[in-house]
């Protein structure tokens, strides 16, 4: 318990730390927003006006601990592009992102880990080439491609789903949730190989210590070594792979959507970089940072729930 | 002992030979002028005398391919070289030496490496300005520092405790000629490694920010920005997209397996 409050508390003061760096990087670095709204042809009595009616006018700091206390109030500043509460914006395609998000990390370790365990205690053999083969290729085609690959087979050739016309999520969920398959089966393929190479890596350096060996030369079954003393010690640092793997999923998703037409934040966040509308991607950056911290935080938590060396602040 | 053969190094090293032989006459010839419209009928498929066809202009895809796989390589490898040179620095340092700095720097470190590298580097030229190919250096260099120095720092920081450099220490050999002479090279094992996986990173990130159309963007020809053009064309023209598609896949397929090899040379298992 102590341990995770003092995890819980870490999280915190991280996601501070992320939420400041965010603002004042853009702040610093963005320029007036007042004339990007207004362009370079605006007079200085409008850019004032625009100025003081955005708070713009007002100290830093005071600015800076507004837009902190935004994410609690809903009110993030307004878009330039748009017009629009960026909460508003955002929303919606907040949900359409985590869709997207799980239903591929879902087909990532429901396809990874029985692949990665079967393979694993096969090493060489004739096998071993083509499937290290497989792996690297898998690894060396980009999302992107795979997924436009996809969406002409199932879209355009097959029409198992309409592409570019993505249905609502609140009234079409099964719809959406097809549409989004697709596109998470191309985010998932790189990552599967990953996860099957370092599930492999990892299961096979178990195997071969010491209390493997001497297990399986008083008699036990190699499979049942595997499950029961092997996993064990092997899903700790698969764990963190996962972890980082979530993160991975996010990035993958920025460009497959494009490719999916899906009206996620990923859409938003290129959209508004296109753009320059710099409240929307500040907003988007630190919710993604959010995500990326919270998901390591689960995996430490998980980890020490499992090996208890790490519960008394040890390391591996 | 007899030495092994190591398949994946051999392959590897052919496959990203002839890539980057390809690249390299690219540079200097190509069949066609990349650019130069109505160089045979439009939406041909392959021929003999346009080996991956043409696009919708009629300007020939292989001559644009190499144009856009040679700016891949260039950003690929300026921006490896950019990451690792400033990320083992820091790592080296901070590693061998240790101490506050140490500390502060790597907490730094690891909430950065947690971050993905392509959406530190989407930040990062969000706020360069997208669409250009320098920004797109730098971005992607920026990103990448984290993850080198934390593989650096590991790796100095474990041989610094070993004899070999302990006595050196003792002999009165600079920090400095440690550093270089006595640790960086055996380190290659691990940063060898790490290298291959940074320039594959480097080309998937490119290709995909130029896809955004926030990475490189015409006049400059790249794979990612062919890809995009490519997709709307996927019925009329295919060849468009397997050439520009598997241009990337060939170079990262080969690299990955020259990054596998090493590593498993390093490990013993062939």
């Amino acid at each position: 318990m102590k341990y995770a409050a003092k995890r819980l508390a870490t999280l915190l003061v991280t996601m501070l730390l992320v939420s400041l760096l965010a603002f004042l990087a853009f702040e610093l670095i963005s320029g007036d927003p007042a004339e990007i709204m207004l362009g370079t042809q605006a007079t200085p009595e409008c850019l004032a006006a625009l100025r003081a009616e955005m708070g713009l006018d007002q100290p830093l700091m005071v600015r800076c601990l507004q837009w902190l206390m935004g994410f609690f109030s809903g009110d993030l500043g307004t878009s330039y592009h748009y017009k629009q509460p960026v909460w508003e914006l955002i929303a919606p395609k907040m949900a359409v992102t985590l869709c997207l998000s799980a239903i591929s990390f879902l087909l990532i370790i429901v396809v990874s880990i029985p692949l990665g365990l079967l393979s694993a205690g096969r090493s060489g053999g004739r096998g071993e080439g083509l499937r290290t083969a497989v792996n690297q290729l898998c690894m060396a085609v980009p999302a992107f491609f795979t997924g436009m690959l996809l969406s002409w087979v199932f879209g355009v050739a097959l029409k198992w789903f309409t592409a570019g016309r993505f249905p609502d999520l609140r009234e079409d969920f099964w719809g959406a949730v097809q549409y989004l398959f697709f596109a998470a089966v191309a985010i998932a393929i790189p990552r599967i190989a990953m996860t099957v190479r370092m599930l492999r890596s990892t299961v096979n350096s178990e195997m071969g210590k010491d209390y493997v060996r001497t297990a399986i030369s008083r008699g036990n079954d190699r499979g049942a070594v595997l499950r029961r003393h092997v996993l064990k010690n092997a899903v700790v640092p698969v764990v963190a792979f996962l972890a980082q793997t979530l993160a991975e999923i996010l990035a993958a998703g920025v460009v497959v959507e494009q490719v999916f037409a899906i009206p996620g934040l990923g859409r938003l966040l290129v959209a508004s970089i296109s753009n320059r509308d710099y409240p929307v991607v500040q907003v988007i950056v630190v919710l993604l940072a959010f995500w990326v911290v919270l998901a390591g935080t689960l995996a430490d938590l998980i980890q020490q729930r499992i090996d208890p060396r790490l519960r008394l602040g040890g390391s591996l | 002992m007899k030495k092994k053969r190591n398949g994946c190094l051999t392959a590897g090293l052919i496959l990203t030979g002839f890539m980057v032989a390809l690249i390299l006459v690219g540079f200097f010839w190509t069949p066609y002028d990349p650019t130069a419209m109505a160089t045979g009928p439009k939406l041909d498929g392959p021929s003999l005398a346009h080996l991956l066809g043409t696009d919708g202009f009629g300007r020939d895809i292989f001559s644009r391919v190499l144009q856009g796989a040679g700016n891949t390589l260039t950003i690929a490898l300026a921006t490896v070289t950019m990451g690792a040179v400033c990320g083992v620095a820091v790592g080296a340092l901070t590693g061998y030496f240790g101490g506050i700095v140490d500390e502060a720097l790597m907490r730094l470190n690891d909430a950065l490496t947690a971050f993905p590298s392509i959406l530190m580097a989407l930040v990062i030229i969000s706020l360069l300005g997208p669409g250009k190919k320098y920004n797109v250096v730098l971005a992607l260099g920026i990103a990448f520092i984290p993850s080198y120095a934390r593989i650096a720092r590991t790796a100095f920081a474990s041989l610094r405790e070993v004899n070999y450099v302990k006595s050196a220490q003792l002999m009165g050999v600079s920090p400095w000629r440690i550093l270089w002479v006595h640790i960086l090279p055996n380190t290659m094992p691990v940063l060898l490694p790490a290298l291959t996986i940074g320039f594959n990173n480097a080309v998937l990130a490119e290709a995909s920010m130029s896809y955004l159309s926030i990475g490189v963007t015409p006049p400059d020809a790249s794979l990612g920005y062919m890809l995009s053009e490519a997709q709307g064309m996927l019925s009329a023209a295919p060849w468009y997209a397997a050439g520009a598609g598997g241009a990337i896949i060939l170079l990262v397929f080969g690299v990955g397996l020259i990054g596998e090899g090493l590593q498993r040379r390093d490990r013993g298992v062939v």
